[in-house]
């Protein structure tokens, strides 16, 4: 384990940056919110 | 930009904006990277070696070259995928059933549920047509929602009713899948409601603004009377029928409540499934100002802790604004995407007219076509599709971007006139609460790691 840095999380972006696109998540402004925008807090459904 | 860094509670974080990566790093290393940019390891030496040991430096500069090539840190631009570029496919509808409410608000975007325009409730033919205009819209796509919204939908309970056995008639018949959203303040929730909603596999949204003055404040029937002890004993039994789950409690919280984690402890009493939001008004005694920030700051950081802190309790509570996906959020269509307002996901009026989303509603240059005629302004939906964070000239170097996608397009449009220029009070809102819940979350997988440690460590000494 490095000493001076710890990464909690996989590279998610790059990974999705040239798949994805199904488009079977929610819209992100249906469930929780209704007047912003929160798309990083959605989650992929595949 | 293409990495963020900040100190939250003595804990130094690095995220690194076009991987998605986060790392927890300490205070040294966050000073090198104010020089280092990769490859440039003799000016970080020449800058920090009278302050820090070299060795010490020199191990921070090997760690930091290996993210670097393993495409952890300096991650290059993300360009915009095929599928983006794709023609847009409907996926979700907002019903406004009944543009009438039986409260008035006081921050009521909808201005006390008719939308400027008169108390018109939806009939059984419009709502069945927009149900079928999502249908066709949608193509091969198939979870569909449709969320059933106001004024307040149950004063047009049996038209909605209608709807939704509609919706879940035609579900059948097409191997579609609906999720169904219902938004409502609480008043007509009465137990054959309940009883109906929970039948029908009816996600709630459940609005509600917290302590008892804060609520009656902002929240009075047309009689002026508060409705807090009206909606909390029907929100109580909703909330206790369904177990505690597939519900909002959602509140909007104002310059009135500057201290809204109050509220949301106050919430979390009530439920466990919370939303709060700020309030986004240009009007009224109540809207926020720039000047308020630094309180909303402190008050975003307070949350943070008291959600980190309950998460390690016996009552954990969610807040929607904290939970971020790390590994398994949104892939880069969808964070271009947006919200799909305008070209994903539209909303209808009681007379059927089409618009980008539920705030547009009444905004008559944006009125889109309606669910009879389908989309008859064909510029405007290419236009929101375009409107992403990559063409937006404030957000491109934002380190943000890929967690709004670029902010509310209505938000943007009632305040600056121009979807492409984001609400900029929003956006500071929006970085504070990213920060927030970038540090909860990077904390809480940080420890889930160091138990699966712990846990191997003891599997092998058992063993």
């Amino acid at each position: 384990m490095a000493k001076h840095i710890q990464t909690v999380n996989k590279a998610a972006l790059t990974e999705t940056a040239h798949k994805g696109g199904c488009g079977e998540c929610p819209a992100s402004c249906q469930s929780a919110c209704k007047t912003s925008c929160t798309v990083g807090n959605q989650v992929c459904e595949r | 930009m293409q990495i963020h860094k900040y100190e939250l509670f003595g804990q130094h974080l690095l995220l690194d904006v076009n991987s998605g990566t986060v790392h927890l790093i300490d205070k040294m290393t966050s000073d090198v990277l104010d020089h280092y940019k990769g490859g440039n390891e003799a000016e970080v030496l020449a800058a920090l070696g009278g302050r820090y040991d070299e060795q010490e430096l020199a191990e921070v500069l090997a760690e930091l070259a290996e993210l670097v090539a393993g495409g952890l840190l300096f991650a290059p631009e993300v360009s915009v995928p095929d599928t983006l570029r794709a023609e847009p496919i409907v996926k979700s509808i907002c019903l406004h059933v009944a543009h009438d409410c039986n409260l008035r608000c006081k921050y009521c975007f909808a201005e006390t549920g008719d939308f400027g325009a008169g108390r018109t409730l939806m009939s059984r033919e419009v709502g069945e047509q927009a149900i079928e205009f999502v249908i066709a819209g949608s193509k091969n796509r198939r979870n569909l929602e449709i969320d059933f919204f106001g004024g307040e939908p149950l004063v047009n309970k049996d038209v909605t009713w209608d709807l939704i056995r509609y919706a879940r008639r035609r579900e059948q018949e097409t191997g579609k899948h609906f999720k169904l959203t219902l938004t409502t303040n609480g008043m007509l929730l009465d137990d054959e409601a309940i009883q109906f909603l929970n039948e029908q596999r009816v996600l709630l949204v459940l609005s509600l603004d917290g302590r008892k003055e804060v609520h009656d404040k902002m929240r009075p029937d047309a009689g002026a009377n508060g409705s807090y002890v009206r909606v909390v004993s029907n929100f109580r039994k909703l909330i206790d029928s369904r177990g505690d789950k597939n519900y909002f409690l959602r509140g909007t919280y104002t310059r009135w409540n500057l201290d809204f984690s109050a509220d949301v402890l106050h919430m979390a009493e009530l439920g466990t499934q919370l939303s709060v939001e700020p309030v986004v008004s240009t009007t009224g005694d109540y809207a926020l100002q720039e000047e308020d920030l630094p309180a909303l700051y402190a008050e975003y950081e307070k949350l943070a802790k008291i959600y980190f802190e309950a998460r390690h309790s016996d009552k954990p509570f969610e807040f929607f604004h904290f939970n971020l996906d790390l590994n398994h959020g949104p892939c880069v269509s969808k964070r271009l995407a947006g919200c799909g307002a305008g070209h994903e996901y539209f909303a209808v009026t009681p007379e059927g007219d089409l618009y980008p989303c539920h705030q547009f509603v009444g905004r008559e240059a944006y009125k889109l076509g309606s669910v009879f005629a389908g989309v008859v302004n064909t510029a405007l939906p290419s236009e929101f599709r375009e409107a992403h964070v990559l063409n937006k000239p404030a957000c491109r170097d934002c380190w943000a971007r890929y967690y709004c996608s670029g902010g509310c397009h209505a938000n943007a449009e009632q305040f600056t006139g121009d979807i492409k220029k984001p609400y900029a009070l929003g956006c500071e809102l929006q970085k504070k609460r990213l920060e927030c819940a970038i540090w909860v979350q990077a904390l809480l997988l940080a420890e889930s790691y160091q138990w699966e440690e712990e846990k191997k460590f003891h599997n092998f000494d058992y063993k």
